[in-house]
């Protein structure tokens, strides 16, 4: 932190106009660059993770060709996509229809500026920071929305109407879920969130809202339009979805923005109920000493990982549901729940349950 | 001038030619974007103000919900536009009424003579570690809890209305009992009948 420090107040130096706004906005390019360079790698490499795991869970091997154990893959896939030729249908709305990627990939990328990925280690420290991720979020929808009425095409249009539905359904239940956690933190700042975890794996609010985390999860799967929600593109039924007319770079747009979502979403998981970047040992004689040698964001980016795996798990595992059976499962089963639990978390917080309260 | 004002300057700009832009646009599709453009302006202004928390949730209501259903509804609709502009100039008169009536009580309301700088002093700055959304929750819980409440009820009655309006008796819809989906069994569905094949008989 200390080099940081000196390397910021050099810049200051260096660029000392509009009482040093300029050099802000530059340390604050920088860090967005850092998080963003590494987020796109580990896109790439998770495209090639899933198709890997999916493929030893169907007996298969999976990409093996392209360099050793198939490494180089998703960099050939990158730019194999680079080089196509991007097709525009003959009556699509030219502007939305190239504005639809990009509304799709900036709010997947801004969200990220208030993870907490390790203590002090942020982009941005907000104070809202969990109402900036919801809204931010929830921007992602236009991205799908626009695709679909832009492309002037029968299944684009049907894949928008539907996500759109579906987003804004899940949206209320994700909000509900996680009013939970900021009720018993007492705060909508991450980084509070996570310091209110501290102590040992039984601090962390899976225990008490193990129900809220289940909910989360399977909430954050329609969000990313993710099996066995995937029905904005279920091939089966509309081709592609809102993708069908998108070719080249701009469906890998598309594409990178719904990997950079669920690995979001995954961390977002990690930071509301499994401690962010504290230590699992934390708590545990020895252990604790042991493993103090690794830094949280170690922790963080494991836990991460797990949830990610999660994703390409329920995906090989379970088949697609049919649309309204997603419907009710959001109108009629999660959002009582969820409300019922917001009661039950009340009762706890009133009588001091546990170390969390 | 400061960083900003700079920024007070470019957010107006882009508020005040969304805006414009949403009124002369002719594509509704576009029209609800220019619109979204013009909320974004908007809460960058309250957050130069440090309002936050406003900010924040004017996109997480407006931009992420309210227009989404917009465009949803946009896009579900087939709008004759001939007919749309066959009397639009008529209207012309009546806006411009209208418009002049609305500037001139907001002027009034909200104009120089109430809110310049020498009727009400500029705000201090607040320190890095002021919380917006702190000072809005106690005393949205504390002074004006009753009125809060109240105003949440009138939603939830607004919302039940709603459903009551489009709500049809059960007699005109058809209907599917998922539960009843989900636990058919296949004695149900499938019926198998041993026949006696009268050609077996023949050979």
């Amino acid at each position: 932190m200390g080099l940081w420090q000196s390397f910021v107040e050099v810049v200051h130096e260096l660029i000392p106009w509009f009482d040093g706004s300029i050099a802000t906005i530059l340390i604050i390019l920088i860090k967005a660059m850092a998080l963003v360079m590494p987020l796109m790698l580990v896109v790439a490499y998770f495209t090639y993770a899933e198709r890997k795991v999916i493929g030893y869970m169907q007996l298969r091997i999976g990409p093996n060709r392209v360099g050793p154990k198939g490494w180089l893959q998703p960099i050939a896939d990158a730019l194999k996509l680079m080089t196509k030729e991007i097709i525009f249908p003959t009556k699509a709305n030219i502007y939305l229809f190239l504005l639809a990627p990009i509304l799709a990939i900036a709010p997947a990328i801004a969200v990220w500026a208030v993870i907490p990925f390790d203590e002090g280690i942020y982009v941005t420290n907000l104070d809202i920071s969990l109402l900036y991720v919801l809204a931010i979020g929830s921007i992602g929808v236009y991205g799908i929305i626009l695709a679909g009425w832009a492309s002037n095409s029968k299944y684009p249009l049907l894949g928008a109407l539907r996500s759109a539905s579906l987003l804004v359904s899940y949206e209320i239940v994700i909000g509900f879920a996680l009013v939970t956690v900021v009720m018993i933190a007492g705060s909508v700042n991450l980084n509070v969130i996570v310091e209110a975890q501290k102590g040992s794996i039984l601090h962390w609010y899976w225990v008490p809202l193990f129900p809220m985390m289940i909910v989360f999860f399977i909430s954050a799967l329609v969000e990313t339009n993710r099996a066995p929600f995937d029905v904005v593109e279920g091939e089966s039924e509309i081709v592609g979805g809102t993708h069908v007319e998108y070719s080249g770079m701009t469906f890998a747009v598309f594409f990178l923005a719904e990997y950079a979502n669920m690995i979001l979403m995954a961390v977002l998981a990690v930071v509301m109920f499994f401690g962010g970047w504290h230590s699992p040992f934390e708590g545990i004689p020895y252990m604790e000493s042991a493993f103090s040698w690794v830094p949280g964001i170690i922790w963080l980016l494991a836990k991460t990982s797990f949830f990610m795996f999660l994703y390409l798990w329920v995906r090989a595992t379970f088949p697609r549901f049919r649309y309204d059976q997603i419907m009710r499962l959001s109108w009629k089963v999660f959002l009582p729940f969820t409300i019922v639990w917001i009661f039950v978390v009340a009762l706890m917080t009133q009588l001091h349950i546990g170390p969390w309260f | 001038m400061t960083f900003d004002q700079i920024l007070f300057y470019v957010f107006s700009f882009w508020f005040i030619a969304s805006s414009l832009a949403m009124i002369f646009s002719r594509n509704a599709a576009k029209a609800v974007l220019f619109l979204i453009l013009s909320f974004f302006s908007a809460a960058s202004i309250w957050i130069l103000l440090e309002a936050e928390f406003l900010a924040i949730t004017l996109i997480l209501v407006y931009v992420g919900a309210v227009m989404v259903l917009f465009l949803f509804v946009i896009k579900m609709l087939n709008i004759d536009k001939s007919t749309l502009r066959a009397k639009f100039a008529g209207y012309l008169p009546l806006g411009l009424i209208v418009a002049a009536i609305i500037i001139a009580e907001m002027t009034l309301v909200l104009g120089g003579n109430q809110f310049g700088l020498d009727v009400v002093a500029a705000p201090a700055r607040h320190a890095a570690d002021y919380s917006n959304i702190t000072v809005l929750a106690m005393q949205l819980y504390t002074t004006y809890v009753y009125p809060f409440e109240l105003a949440a009820v009138l939603l939830l009655i607004a919302i039940i209305a709603a459903i009551t309006l489009v709500h049809r008796n059960e007699l005109n819809r058809k209907k599917q009992s998922i539960s009843e989906q989900v636990n058919v069994q296949a004695k149900d569905r499938v019926r198998l009948v041993s026949i006696n094949s009268p050609n077996k008989e023949n050979k």
